[in-house]
């Protein structure tokens, strides 16, 4: 390309490669830490050990927050992705008086600050007796995942021939049945991204698990709890698997969500 | 005119529009639309973009519910009765193939949603995909074909029920030119062989004209004439339809009196002419007319030959195949559109700004009947 600036494109390289080292650094220390038989994250390093992999693997009470937060992750992606689909079909489907409130509305969860949500949600659900439980961990999330869920596959409906779903009605389909054969299929590669995205969410999300888990801590919360009490590098192998675990399912959803092109072939 | 006159003893047609009215809030797409389909008749109905013409046709599929009218399909009135509860089955512009199934799945679609069994289903897919000669290519998807082959998984997808009727809403648009005229014949044969009725929307006039055993033409929700396309051309009913059309000069006149040769004696801007009797059964001196003489019927001569006509000046030719569309402007400003091949063009030698004389037989001229009412 002639006409592309060199000083312009090594800046933004830089600016890149600067970026991607803030974000990943900190993990990569962590995951190098993980494995360093010292006590304190110093250099030089010590000796690679699992040591500290095997002394989380050994405590209940991690196995405890992983249950919860797995228990809490897959719910949270089933009901979130049930709502989102919902809530996208409503407005790809349908139009009505104050349609944009509603989609303004439904899409709100995320711009509001975790910790003011977080102290709502704990107010609210103690007033109808559901606090401090995993319920209250499932609904909170709920709430603050579906959002994610009804942008991608309202994305995805988009980009739907809108001529699809009344040629399957005019074709015998009823309702119910252009739902399951003609809209669902359509929309499935968005509908599992969203199960993965939303499941990532749950899992990483800390301040409004803190507010309202009460004794049920998932994992980021639990995480707290040690930090508090001691300086261990089980942290740092905690946080490795975490990482490990939201990366993968963030992969699996960008794999599903590429240009329909693609994953045909 | 012989299909036109078997269409009309028909006494069970297979479908019925009655006083048909949709509106879109304060917009109406249809107005008072009343026409009948004969069972087997290829009608195509025909307009520009936003005529009323796909609405008409959705309405018939079930996909809009008519504000006012009745709507009678296979002896039944239908108003209210849900698209997925007829069997009209559609071929859209879009063609709306369904991109996650393969052509065979596409064209099981319809029996799968009437609950036929799978082997069954099978079966009466591969029989279509035969038909439409696309059996190599059931197992693919739907973006490995060409526009010619989705063009064909459409028909076989909307023809699998062996329904009555299919409607078609501009199915050929998209294609290039030649594949547009093999899908044309493609469609005539199929109609003709399996003996149903189709329903054809187009805003394309060689493709209504070509095809259609009755052709409709609407305009901003009217419907302004029904007809074979022989009677449309030749004779259509009011100036919408003559200007649509485009082949033909339309003049406006005045009637003077008996002519000496018989017919009426007509003054218009630019001349007196002619008009048969039959053309004007009722008419009186005095009465203002409106008629037609089409392009071909349009002859030229050079001034200074003592033919009488029009006087005109030649604005520019342009080429139809083996004739040319000689364009002319009167002294009062009117334009005319001469057709004539190119052997007798070459004859008179004209070119930009020559003058010519236009004139010709009394037969040719058709009055619009549709002006006066």
């Amino acid at each position: 390309m002639g006409n592309e600036n060199r000083i312009i494109n090594g800046l933004l390289k830089l600016h890149i490669a600067f970026c991607l080292l803030f974000i990943f650094a900190p993990i990569a220390g962590s995951f190098v830490f993980s494995l360093n038989s010292d006590r304190f994250p110093s250099l030089p390093l010590g000796e690679f050990s699992t040591e500290w992999y095997r002394l989380i693997w050994e405590d209940s009470l991690v196995w405890q927050g992983f249950a919860n937060t797995l228990v809490v992750g897959v719910t949270v992606a089933i009901i979130a992705t049930l709502l989102g689909f919902g809530g996208a079909y409503t407005d790809f489907r349908y139009n009505f008086i104050g349609k944009s409130f509603y989609l303004a509305l439904a899409l709100l969860p995320p711009t509001i600050p975790v910790v003011i949500l977080g102290l709502a949600m704990l107010a609210f659900l103690s007033r109808v007796n559901l606090s401090g439980s995993t319920i209250s961990v499932i609904i909170a999330h709920g709430v603050m995942c579906s959002p994610f869920a009804m942008a991608i596959i309202r994305l995805r409906l988009s980009q739907m021939d809108p001529d699809l779903e009344a040629a399957s009605w005019n074709m015998g389909g009823n309702q119910w049945q252009t739902l399951c054969f003609v809209i669902i299929p359509f929309a499935k590669p968005a509908i599992f991204a969203a199960l993965f995205i939303t499941m990532a969410v749950s899992f990483d999300e800390f301040a409004v698990a803190w507010f309202v888990s009460g004794l049920n801590e998932t994992l980021p919360v639990k995480i707290l709890g040690f930090l508090q009490g001691q300086v261990s590098p089980r942290i740092n192998a905690i946080g490795s698997l975490a990482f490990l675990s939201s990366m993968t399912l963030i992969i699996l959803a960008q794999l599903l969500l590429r240009s329909p092109e693609e994953t045909k072939s | 005119m012989k299909v036109n006159a078997e269409m009309e003893q028909q006494s069970d047609p297979i479908v019925k529009f009655g006083n048909v009215v949709k509106r879109f809030g304060d917009f109406t797409a249809v107005e008072k639309a009343s026409f009948e389909i004969g069972r087997g008749e290829f009608l195509a109905i025909m307009g520009s973009s936003g005529c009323g013409k796909t609405t008409t046709l959705r309405m018939l599929a079930g996909l809009e519910d008519p504000s006012e009218g009745t709507i009678y399909l296979d002896g039944e009135k239908v108003n209210g009765k849900a698209t997925w509860d007829r069997d009209t089955p559609m071929v859209w512009q879009s063609l709306a193939l369904f991109p996650f199934l393969t052509v065979q799945e596409n064209v099981e679609f319809a029996l799968k949603m009437r609950g036929v069994g799978k082997e069954e289903r099978r079966q009466r897919a591969e029989k279509w995909l035969e038909k439409m000669q696309i059996t190599e290519f059931a197992g693919r998807n739907i973006n490995q074909l060409s526009g010619g082959q989705k063009q064909r998984v459409a028909l076989a997808r909307a023809l699998v029920t062996e329904p009555k009727i299919l409607l078609l809403d501009e199915p050929l648009s998209a294609l290039d030119a030649h594949l547009k005229v093999r899908m044309q014949s493609v469609l005539s044969n199929l109609q003709k062989d399996l003996g149903i009725t189709f329903v054809y929307v187009t805003h394309s006039m060689s493709e209504a004209f070509s095809m259609a055993d009755r052709v409709v033409i609407m305009s901003r929700g009217k419907i302004e004439q029904i007809g074979t396309p022989e009677e449309i051309y030749h004779e259509p009913y009011n100036r919408f339809v003559a200007e649509f059309l485009g082949s033909a000069n339309i003049f406006d006149g005045k009637i003077l009196g008996p002519a000496d040769t018989g017919g009426w004696q007509i003054a218009y801007d630019g001349g007196e002419t002619v008009l048969p009797q039959n053309e004007l059964p009722d008419a009186h001196p005095g009465q203002t007319v409106t008629f037609i003489v089409s392009a071909e019927n349009m002859r030229l001569s050079l001034p200074g030959s003592d033919q009488s006509g029009i006087e005109a000046s030649v604005v520019g030719e342009e080429f139809i195949g083996g004739t040319a569309m000689v364009f002319l402007e009167t002294t009062t400003g009117q334009e005319l559109k001469v057709q004539k091949s190119h052997d007798e063009l070459s004859l008179l030698n004209l070119h930009a700004g020559s003058r010519v004389v236009v004139h010709w037989a009394p037969e040719s001229c058709h009055v619009l009947i549709g002006e006066n009412v």
